[in-house]
């Protein structure tokens, strides 16, 4: 165990000392006990830069279980310390806002320290995990934090519903992602994700290669908020803000992202990985704009922006795969999409954690997200402002911030589609410019809502439940940070495309680096297409937002009952009801249902294999003559249990049954067996007796008697019973394989046992265990009877036996 | 002879079944009686009904009938007995407790649902 792996578990050991501080330490913010873990961890972080910026990787092993396969292998590389940095910076200053927004003495600050940190330490394992079954272990861990903290206020009904919704979809595609590896191991021989990446040409070969790449997309899809997927993130807005900040934005939502990017090597030489990765990715971009401007809560519109910016990296990396299929890099355009992506990934990062962090300030200093009833914010909150327009500016794409340099590079991505002449395309291609330029349009417009509709405006204080000013100095930090960060990285761009950038492209296209391939991001590039793109979109944006109130009509053309929500709703609704129901149609709570069952899977089951066997055998050679006694014994047999069907009083069947009962023991005599003829005789006269105790105490009200109804299926029923124990019979009979080991009983019962009678001394010395268990049956039915008879718990209920 | 014997316990076997499917808790144990007599024979008839003496060594006979199968029934013959006496007994209570014998009228209740 080394020092790194140390770092991944040590949010997880602190997660176990995080209830004791808050119980005994109650006078200090449980919050500043954490804060110090991720910076520490940043820290650390930081110093691989060096290495991973030279193009060397950081590995160490530990062996977890290794019969099978499974060991927890870490692996820094650019793409997982990207990763890293993104975790532990963004943790330490979430933590920080954490602090001043949640309050020491209303909130359960215990389980909510120890939940983020869970989700940290799992974070991190994700994203330096080099083992499939150890990332997948990770991956899970999220899902249920982030189920903890979407419910982290647990007396609201919607916080409940939002949890299941999220650990529902998620967890579904954590499984399917799961079987995806397991797949990966059956083709690769490896749960380890070089090696793997190592054999990627053999693998796409595999028959097997196409259902795991669908299965670890559908794992990212969901993860990622990916459209149709996606409807759980709006509902996962119910957790408090700096976990929204966090977890839905900038950290795991990424996780479905990661995951592509790492899994590219592997799959990239497919063409449908490019093509579902790059179509869902523009989907989700347009879907998810277009819908947050119909929002009027504030985090739903950042909830659906960040649906839509992850499509954006998304089909970013998509349309990055085509890299892979083309020789040279001098030429490579496709490069410049996956660069985008991986620089998008940081820019979002920042300018959605800022905007989280400003809303997180809205609520908390007026009462309310709604931005009906917001206004007039500007003179009340200066500083909250300036950090708003900075985020909000740099999501919308504007210069000079660095949002416009990453839709500056998605549109260079997108346009290079059209010029795309691997896999054939032919006019579909064109939707991807389109439909990412009309996306861009809908983001530059709920951009300026989240902006002018919540400081412009007339201030409503009225609406408001308290009097709105600054927020205090400590909740700005962090998003002064952040916001400072925006800019840094939109003016100084340069600053990551060494250290950061190129170490992570590095890692999603292997292949084809070796040194000679250099990111340069330029703040202008001249006349081209993507700049008249972008005055397109401010254009026609800011016309859109002016006329906002005109043209929503439009969301209501749909209705409502078309919603995803709606089908998500009802699915669970159906499953219920049919599984209800399923269970209603068999479980009638009639024993004879049931035996009606056993019998049919009996008479099934065994006259199936009858006949596939073709087991039936008749063989005469082996049998005894009839005899006359016989005859007439198994003819009173027949006729006495048959009668007992027709009988009308249960008295007649009862002596009917005894009847049976004393013939049974008259064909032990007639076969030899005088011991069972005895024990029968007698048996079956206590049998009756005990039969016509029961008769006497028939309850009055049931006296009168009645023949049993003939019911068809039941006579059927039992037909085919009798058949089927019948054929049984014979052809066990015919199918005699080998002698019967009598002889030696015969041979040595006297001799060994000292005893003439076989059958006694099989039962008491050869066989002489079966007899004392019997006993001990004989001994349980006597208690059990003996104490079903004394024992009466229900005390109340005797006031009524004596009615 | 043991064909006409598979004959009979399929009978044996068809009326037991029939009855066991019936309302009555009383039809239904009287069905499990004709049951293990079926089952009884049945194990008798597969040991072989070949002639031969009563396995007493001292008869001195040149054959003896099959003495493991006979071991097998009375074993089975008690434990029977034993089941069946503590049915009829849980049966007797159950009329003393509940005042039916109809086994429609003895679902559980529904009040989970």
């Amino acid at each position: 165990m080394s020092l790194l792996h140390l770092a991944i578990l040590s949010p997880f050991l602190l997660a176990i000392a995080v209830p004791i501080l808050y119980k005994h330490i109650r006078s200090v913010h449980t919050g500043w006990f954490v804060l110090g873990l991720p910076v520490i961890l940043f820290t650390y972080f930081f110093r691989f830069l060096s290495a991973t910026q030279n193009g060397e990787t950081v590995a160490e092993s530990f062996a977890w279980i290794p019969s099978l396969n499974v060991s927890f292998d870490v692996y820094v590389d650019g793409l997982g310390l990207l990763f890293a940095l993104l975790i532990t910076g963004i943790g330490s200053l979430v933590v920080l806002y954490s602090i001043f927004y949640l309050q020491k003495e209303k909130e359960r600050l215990g389980s909510f320290y120890t939940f983020l940190l869970l989700f940290m330490g799992a974070m991190l394992g994700v994203v330096l995990s080099d083992n499939l079954i150890v990332l997948y272990t990770f991956w899970e861990f999220t899902s249920l934090s982030s189920f903890l903290l979407i419910g982290y206020w647990h007396h609201r009904e919607r916080s409940r519903y939002g949890a299941q919704k999220s650990m529902l979809i998620t967890v579904l595609g954590g499984l399917a992602m799961l079987g995806g590896f397991v797949l990966l191991y059956i083709m690769g021989g490896t749960f380890s994700i070089r090696e793997l990446i190592g054999q990627a040409d053999s693998l796409f070969e595999h028959p097997l290669f196409t259902p795991a790449l669908l299965l670890v997309l559908l794992g990212a899809f969901t993860k990622s908020a990916q459209f149709p997927f996606h409807i759980w993130l709006p509902d996962a807005m119910e957790a408090p803000t700096p976990v929204s900040a966090y977890l839905h934005s900038a950290t795991m939502v990424k996780a479905g992202i990661y995951l592509v990017a790492r899994m590219s090597p592997i799959f990239a030489e497919s063409g449908v990985w490019l093509w579902l990765i790059a179509s869902f990715g523009i989907a989700t971009l347009f879907w998810g704009s277009f819908s947050a401007v119909k929002q009027t809560d504030l985090k739903g519109i950042l909830a659906f922006s960040t649906v839509s910016q992850l499509g954006l990296i998304m089909s970013l990396l998509g349309v990055g795969a085509a890299a892979l299929h083309y020789e040279s890099i001098g030429e490579n355009v496709y490069m410049v999409a996956t660069v985008a992506a991986v620089f998008h990934l940081i820019n979002h990062a920042t300018f959605k954690g800022t905007l989280f962090m400003v809303v997180g300030i809205i609520d908390h200093e007026t009462g309310t997200r709604d931005i009906r009833k917001l206004g007039g914010l500007m003179a009340f909150m200066p500083i909250t402002f300036t950090i708003a327009v900075i985020g909000a500016f740099s999501m919308a794409g504007l210069p000079p911030f660095n949002g416009f340099l990453s839709k500056e590079m998605f549109f260079t991505g997108m346009v290079n589609v059209l010029n795309m002449d691997i896999f054939n395309l032919d006019a579909w291609g064109i939707l991807f410019p389109v439909l990412a330029w009309i996306g861009s349009i809908f983001t530059f417009v709920y951009s300026m809502i989240v902006v002018f509709k919540v400081f412009g405006g007339k201030h409503q204080p009225d609406k408001l439940e308290r009097t709105p000013h600054e927020a205090p100095l400590g909740m700005l930090i962090s998003p002064v940070i952040l916001a400072s960060l925006v800019i840094i990285f939109g003016i100084f761009p340069n600053l990551l495309s060494g250290t950061l950038i190129e170490p992570a492209v590095a890692s999603i296209i292997p292949s084809l680096l070796d040194g000679e391939f250099h990111v340069h991001i330029g703040f202008w590039h001249g006349f081209t297409p993507e700049l008249f793109m972008t005055i397109g979109v401010i254009a026609i944006g800011i016309l859109l937002y002016l006329t906002v109130p005109r043209w929503k009509k439009v969301y209501y053309a749909l209705p409502e009952a078309w919603s995803l929500n709606r089908l998500y709703d009802k699915t669970i609704e159906l499953a219920e009801r049919a599984s209800i129901w399923v269970t209603r149609l068999f479980m009638t709570g009639f024993i004879r249902s049931y035996l009606v069952y056993i019998f049919l899977f009996f008479i099934i089951s065994l006259g199936f294999t009858l006949y596939w066997q073709d087991a039936f055998k008749l063989d005469t050679d082996n049998t005894a003559p009839i005899r006359m006694y016989e005859l007439i014994l198994a003819i009173i047999i027949a006729i006495g249990s048959v009668a007992i069907l027709f009988v009308k009083s249960r008295l007649t069947s009862i002596i009917l049954l005894g009847a049976v009962g004393y013939t049974v023991s008259l064909f032990y005599v007639l076969f030899r067996a005088p011991d069972l003829a005895l024990t029968q005789l007698i048996i079956e006269t206590i049998s009756v007796a005990l039969f016509l105790l029961c008769f006497y105490h028939l309850p009055k009200i049931n006296l009168k008697e009645e023949r049993m109804t003939f019911k068809l299926n039941n006579a059927l029923i039992s037909l085919g019973v009798g058949v089927i124990i019948a054929l049984i019979a014979l052809s066990a009979h015919s199918n005699k394989l080998f002698d019967s080991i009598a002889s030696f009983y015969l041979e040595n019962s006297y001799k060994e046992a000292g005893g003439k009678n076989v059958v006694n001394v099989i039962l008491v010395d050869f066989r002489g265990l079966d007899t004392m268990f019997e006993i001990t049956v004989l001994g349980i039915a006597a208690i059990g009877i003996y104490s079903l008879i004394k024992l009466r718990m229900t005390r109340g209920r005797e006031a009524d036996e004596n009615k | 002879m043991e064909i006409l014997m598979a004959i009979v316990i399929g009978i044996l076997f068809t009326t037991a079944t029939y009855l066991m499917l019936s309302k009555s808790i009383l039809r239904i144990i009287v069905g499990t009686g004709l049951l293990s007599h079926g089952a009884h024979l049945l194990i008798l008839t597969m040991g072989g009904l070949k002639r031969g003496a009563v396995p007493l060594l001292g008869e001195h006979a040149e054959a003896y009938v099959d003495p493991l199968p006979q071991a097998l029934i009375l074993t089975a013959i008690v434990i029977s007995f034993g089941v069946t006496s503590l049915f009829l007994v849980l049966a007797y209570r159950t009329y003393q407790e509940l005042g039916t014998d109809n086994m429609d009228h003895l679902r559980g209740n529904e009040a989970n649902e």
